[in-house]
């Protein structure tokens, strides 16, 4: 059963950690993703499950069996890598069978094998191309299939769909998603594009600087983000500093800047404290004109943008802050730059976090 | 430069005409001194070859000795491969810091001048004072096997340097997915790396080959009766100069040789150029539980120490035995005498200053000429047909044996320019001879800077002129001055193509051949002493340069 442990791992080159006291448990036949920021570790990570670099501390397993010492080609592991690495001395059909013949399988079973891939990539018809013959969306598919033909129960995928273009990319991440559902692999996907984390995974790790920070399902991280981070990557959010000014069984009352008070629904945070409150920008309820209410602000549009599905606005509200808030384009009415409304949202939808102690900017930044 | 100057230079590099001018020079040089010449000189003397032909006897020495020559030549270059692949393997991919040691170790053969070398390595397999003393008797008489080994030795470093480098170049993702696909190191270095980087697998063999093709000073010192093209060509010239041989014989024979020498090089290196791409390494089959076994410690161990035994018994230690005279003289009057210049020093020192300077002159030859040829082969500048054609031309010194070019070289200019001073001649056949190896250096630097640059440094306003001194020039200065360090070390080694154009003059190799060979009454001390002092003053020079380019590039 190819579930994947890691136990404390901990991988350094030179003086940098790349990946820091790292323990997570990927179940079978699970679609799990590894995303953050570009140099945060990452693909690190998944070089050290397929064994192409050793970790300096902790434990690997791939199934019960520890692999720390196992050589990749012992793993059992199908890898696709960012740059497809096809062989370009050899043509699609020798770079899929590959697998089988380094393995030892007899000719008949290997070209058996090679056969089904070829019709689940649907390039049937391209076996004799050479990799410098074949479009980037090709290469890839060419890519996964050498990796599922080698047999692998645990399919490696190392930003995978970073070298496409946007509309083979999103055709491409369906068509693997389903590949490894109907194989009943467990794969374990390296991604920077949180869009294409939430669309295909099953649960998704965000790592920062070496560290997971967080693990679950797209929806679990989307709507309960456990720090300042997570709620920044995933999705879009705005953020209002401002202090503890009283507490009760409702919750939080927080002061922003400027003295408007909001309530949260946050029951940990203490009087006194200083604190970030996000909220997600489809969350607000905009309103023409002033209005006075609970979590009300006034504000001016100052900016105004289509982009198709939604309308983006950008209100400058009483106190200075920034904010922005994504509407339908379709079903709600329509605000204009320099129209003064009223913005709210409720109590529920807040996430309240500690400040951190680096700063805010330092705290989200993502290079 | 004054500002003034450079920017009228710029502006005038604008125009079509002056660019396209000074790569026309450069090309019109390329055919006039180095292309055509040894052609020609072949040409002229065709008739010639008439007397070979009516002296069975002759023709048929000059065809056993040519025979040996490829013979040796391919023999040498497939052990080169053999080996030269996991000592590049060792040098690149071993974890030990001894390593970047070894990397230096492994072009010592490369520095010391072929002449000093072919003594040394003498000295160490067949004179008493080296290993055949442990054995009581000559363990290798100078003689074929003596041959082997000494181009072995030399032709070595070259191929490690080609396939460091290509391993260097290598992109580690397609082995990491043949690791990944289940296959053992041995599998994927053997169906994947070593596929892959066949074209520099081919380039190394080219390289040795033609380096042991060329190779006359060395290999006249410990060929002993055995003759290939090289020593055939110089015997018939000494046979001729003592009277035994008519000029016409002399003239046939030299042009035969030197002919079919050059036209079995060039179809050989046509048909490696044709069937190369062609050929197939067997990776089709795989052999998983035995390549397993050979791939992990035990057997990689055994491989490596197999490769330094090889390295250090048969190239090192040989190659610098003949410091040991050299240490030897120090401590006898050998060395106050040399330093005074007495007896035949006199004509050392002025030998050993005509190489240096010679090396100089040729080296700062190669940039004015090579510089603007390498770019029109990088660049395409003439369009990508003709650009191709002069990529290929260009080569064709490298591939013709050093002596044979000197041979028609010196007879092209002897013949129809009999005015032009013989220091003259050593310069072209210098520079015919090193400048493949300039342009085929720098044409590489250049094609690695990507277009983009150039056209950036366009789009901001340069002219062609700028963009060439402030782009191009301080991204490939490390590869022009490693470009010159081969340029002046083939020059300081060459003998072949030195003796065929030199009547009068001697450079540092042709005087030591001439001591080995016992032409001049020396001593083995002197002589120990005279490589010693070559292979000295070569090292600080190199080691000199080496240090202004440490860590900026690699040659």
């Amino acid at each position: 059963m190819p579930e994947v442990r890691l136990v404390n791992v901990t991988k350094k080159f030179g003086k940098i950690t790349a990946v820091d006291n790292v323990s997570l448990h990927i179940h079978d036949k699970e679609y799990f993703a590894l995303l953050g920021p570009s140099g945060c570790g990452k693909t690190t990570l998944l070089r050290l499950i397929a064994g192409l670099i050793q970790p300096d501390k902790g434990e690997i397993y791939i199934g019960d069996k520890l692999v720390n010492d196992v050589p990749p080609e012992d793993r059992d592991i199908g890898f696709v890598f960012q740059t497809f690495a096809l062989f370009p001395h050899m043509n699609a059909w020798n770079n899929v069978i590959y697998g089988p013949r380094v393995k030892g399988f007899d000719m008949e079973k290997a070209e058996t094998i090679g056969h089904e891939v070829f019709e689940m990539v649907k390039l049937h018809e391209r076996l004799d191309a050479f990799p410098s013959e074949l479009s980037g969306g090709m290469m890839q598919r060419i890519a996964v299939a050498r990796a599922l033909a080698a047999g692998a129960k645990l399919l490696l995928l190392d930003e995978p769909l970073g070298q496409l273009d946007a509309k083979v990319r999103n055709e491409l991440r369906y068509d693997i998603k389903k590949m490894v559902r109907d194989l009943g692999l467990t794969a374990i996907h390296v991604t920077h594009d949180q869009s294409e984390a939430m669309a295909i995974s099953d649960r998704i790790a965000v790592i920062k600087k070496g560290k997971v920070l967080q693990v679950g399902t797209p929806q679990e991280l989307y709507m309960n983000p456990e720090s300042v981070f997570v709620a920044h990557f995933i999705g879009e959010s705005n953020f209002l500093e401002g202090y503890v000014s009283s507490t009760s069984s409702k919750g939080a009352v927080v002061e922003l800047r400027g003295e408007t008070k909001v309530q949260t629904d946050d029951k940990s945070a203490k009087i006194g404290e200083r604190v970030i409150l996000a909220v997600r920008p489809e969350t607000f309820i905009v309103e023409k004109g002033l209005k006075s209410g609970k979590n009300s602000f006034l504000g001016e549009i100052e900016r105004v943008t289509f982009e198709g599905t939604n309308i983006r606005y950008e209100i400058r509200l009483e106190n200075q802050d920034l904010i922005v808030i994504i509407k339908p384009s379709l079903t709600e009415e329509w605000f204009n730059t320099g129209e003064k409304v009223t913005v709210s949202f409720p109590p529920e939808r807040t996430h309240v976090f500690a400040y951190p102690k680096a700063g805010l900017r330092e705290e989200i930044a993502v290079e | 430069m004054p500002k003034k100057i450079t920017e009228a230079l710029d502006r005038l590099s604008s125009k079509k005409t002056i660019k396209y001018g000074v790569y026309l020079t450069a090309v019109a040089i390329f055919f006039a001194l180095i292309l055509l010449p040894p052609i020609l000189g072949i040409i002229i003397k065709w008739d010639t070859m008439q007397q070979v032909l009516n002296q069975p006897q002759l023709m048929t020495q000059a065809l056993n000795a040519i025979e040996n020559s490829f013979a040796v030549a391919l023999l040498v270059s497939a052990l080169d491969v053999a080996t030269g692949i996991p000592m590049a393997w060792l040098i690149t991919r071993g974890k030990s810091k001894w390593l970047n040691v070894l990397d230096t170790l492994s072009d010592i053969p490369f520095i010391v001048p072929t002449a000093a070398l072919g003594y040394s390595l003498f000295l160490f397999w067949s004179d008493p004072s080296g290993i055949s003393s442990l054995f009581g008797n000559t363990l290798v008489s100078p003689g074929w096997l003596l041959i082997i080994l000494l181009h072995f030795t030399f032709s070595y470093p070259v191929v490690v340097r080609v396939v460091v480098g290509a391993l260097l170049d290598y992109k580690m993702e397609y082995e990491k997915a043949s690791r990944t696909l289940g296959a053992p190191p041995l599998t994927a270095s053997r169906t994947v790396t070593l596929s892959i980087l066949k074209p520099s697998l081919i380039a190394a063999f080219i390289l040795a080959f033609s380096r042991s093709i060329s190779e006359t000073g060395a290999t006249m010192m410990v060929a002993g009766v055995f003759e290939n093209g090289p020593v055939f060509i110089q015997n018939m010239k000494d046979n001729f100069l003592a009277g035994e041989v008519s000029q016409a014989t002399y003239e046939g024979s030299i042009v035969f040789a030197s002919f079919i020498l050059i036209a079995v090089s060039c179809t050989i290196f046509a048909l490696i150029r044709i069937l190369g791409p062609r050929l197939k390494l067997p990776i089709k089959r795989v052999w998983p539980t035995f390549e397993r076994k050979l791939s992990y410690s035990k057997a990689s161990t055994s491989r490596n120490s197999i490769t330094l035994l090889i390295f250090f018994a048969i190239i090192l230690i040989p190659s610098l035995f003949v410091a040991l005279p050299a240490f030897e003289a120090i401590s006898t009057d050998t060395l106050p005498q040399s330093l005074s210049g007495a007896g035949v020093w006199g004509e050392y020192w002025q030998s050993l200053i005509l190489s240096y300077s010679l090396g100089a002159v040729v080296t700062v030859l190669n940039i004015i000429i090579g510089l603007p040829m390498a770019i029109i082969v990088a660049r395409r500048k003439f369009g990508t047909l003709p650009s191709a054609i002069l990529d290929v031309l260009v080569n064709i010194p490298l591939i013709v044996p050093s002596i044979a070019l000197g041979v028609s070289l010196a007879i092209f200019w002897k013949q129809n320019f009999a005015f032009i001073p013989e220091i003259w001649l050593l310069i072209f056949a210098h520079l015919a001879i090193t400048y493949p190896y300039f342009v085929r250096s720098m044409s590489a630097a250049v094609e690695r800077i990507s277009l983009d640059l150039e056209e950036a440094s366009r789009t901001l306003g340069a002219k062609p002129l700028g963009v060439f001194r402030t782009i191009i020039l301080p991204l490939t200065k490390y590869s022009i001055l490693s470009g010159a360090i081969m340029v002046f070390t083939r020059s300081v080694s060459e003998t072949g193509a030195t003796l065929a154009v030199a009547t009068n003059l001697q450079t540092a190799p042709v005087v030591l051949v001439n001591w080995v060979k016992q032409k001049v009454a020396v001593t083995p001390l002197e002589i120990g002493l005279g490589c010693g002092f070559l292979i000295l003053f070569s090292f600080i020079i190199l080691l000199a340069l080496r240090l202004i380019i440490r860590g900026k590039g690699r040659y």
